[in-house]
């Protein structure tokens, strides 16, 4: 029979793998866009799994909220992408030192 | 085993692997395709666990606009992938270390008696004509009404920030300049011109009918 376990550990393997491909894709900005999108989904099984398991919607309606958030912040960082790449045609996060940070 | 622990361990084993072909495909054309998959196995998940209304909507707002979105980019932009996979492999040691140790953590920490979630059970059954679509919606528009609102004007914001950000003047597109017009005065346009008004000698019009003709 399927536990909550089940679905908090899942949730957690791919937490561990979005971290993983941070640390594997330093240089590649869209890699680190889609690891990012992979975290939220993470994060959206959690709030699913014990939405199901307390029988309260109220999760459901958070992981409304996420998605829509998640949407919006894909949008504006592919936006940006763009520009970079127009302004100085790489992605290479090694070379976005122009502000010397 | 039930069908629907059959059913988990499938996906979730389709899952990981697309998740972790995510991060280490190296075409980024593949890597958002796994993407898609990903997402969709996860559909497939949230459905197990009765939220019908979150995995129709990952699947038409995820894989249907934010991924085609992210094809989009990835195929507009024309990457050097070597140079970016330069030493991909070199960390993996310490990265695939801080994974597995956070795996750990987790398992330990959810699979221990304290955190007691077996106590978690599953409520009772829902009715089969039940709607989680109209139960979902009552909230949205009773209880969550202002931060309904609230993601309205995110998702506004975040279109025209969009368009702002990318947008770029072209030399050589046509508009025009709505100040400029409303100031503009008659003497800018229009000059008035004395001309005498002279009659055509006889001779030189049929020259010119000649040359007509």
């Amino acid at each position: 029979m399927l536990s909550l376990t089940h679905f908090l550990v899942l949730a957690g393997i791919l937490f561990a793998i979005s971290v993983l491909g941070i640390f594997l894709n330093r240089k590649n900005l869209i890699i680190l866009l889609m690891a990012i999108e992979l975290m939220l989904l993470a994060v959206n099984y959690n709030f699913i799994a014990f939405s199901h398991y307390l029988s309260d919607t109220a999760g459901q309606i958070f992981v409304f909220f996420i998605l829509t958030v998640a949407a919006a912040e894909s949008a504006i960082g592919l936006a940006i992408l763009v520009v970079l790449f127009r302004k100085l045609d790489t992605i290479n996060v090694e070379d976005l030192g122009s502000l010397k940070g | 085993m039930s069908f629907q622990a059959v059913v988990f361990y499938v996906l979730s084993l389709i899952l990981i692997v697309a998740a972790f072909r995510v991060v280490t495909a190296k075409n980024p054309v593949h890597a958002a395709l796994y993407l898609v998959l990903a997402f969709f196995t996860a559909s497939g998940h949230w459905l197990l666990l009765q939220a019908e209304f979150l995995a129709i909507a990952l699947v038409l707002v995820y894989v249907g606009a934010v991924m085609v979105l992210f094809l989009f980019v990835v195929m507009m932009l024309d990457i050097n992938i070597e140079k970016l996979r330069e030493g991909f492999w070199q960390h993996f040691p310490l990265a695939g270390t801080v994974a597995l140790v956070m795996v750990a953590e987790m398992v330990l920490i959810l699979s221990s008696p304290e955190a007691n979630l077996a106590g978690f059970q599953a409520g009772p059954a829902v009715a089969a004509d039940a709607s989680n679509v109209r139960e979902l919606g009552r909230q949205l528009y009773t209880v969550y009404l202002l931060p309904f609102e609230a993601a309205a004007v995110v998702l506004l914001v975040a279109m025209v920030a969009a368009i702002g950000i990318t947008m770029r003047k072209r030399a050589d597109s046509k508009y025009i300049n709505p100040a400029e017009q409303v100031r503009v005065r008659r003497n800018d346009r229009v000059r008035m011109v004395q001309v005498q008004a002279v009659k055509p000698e006889a001779d030189s019009a049929s020259d010119i009918n000649e040359q007509q003709a």
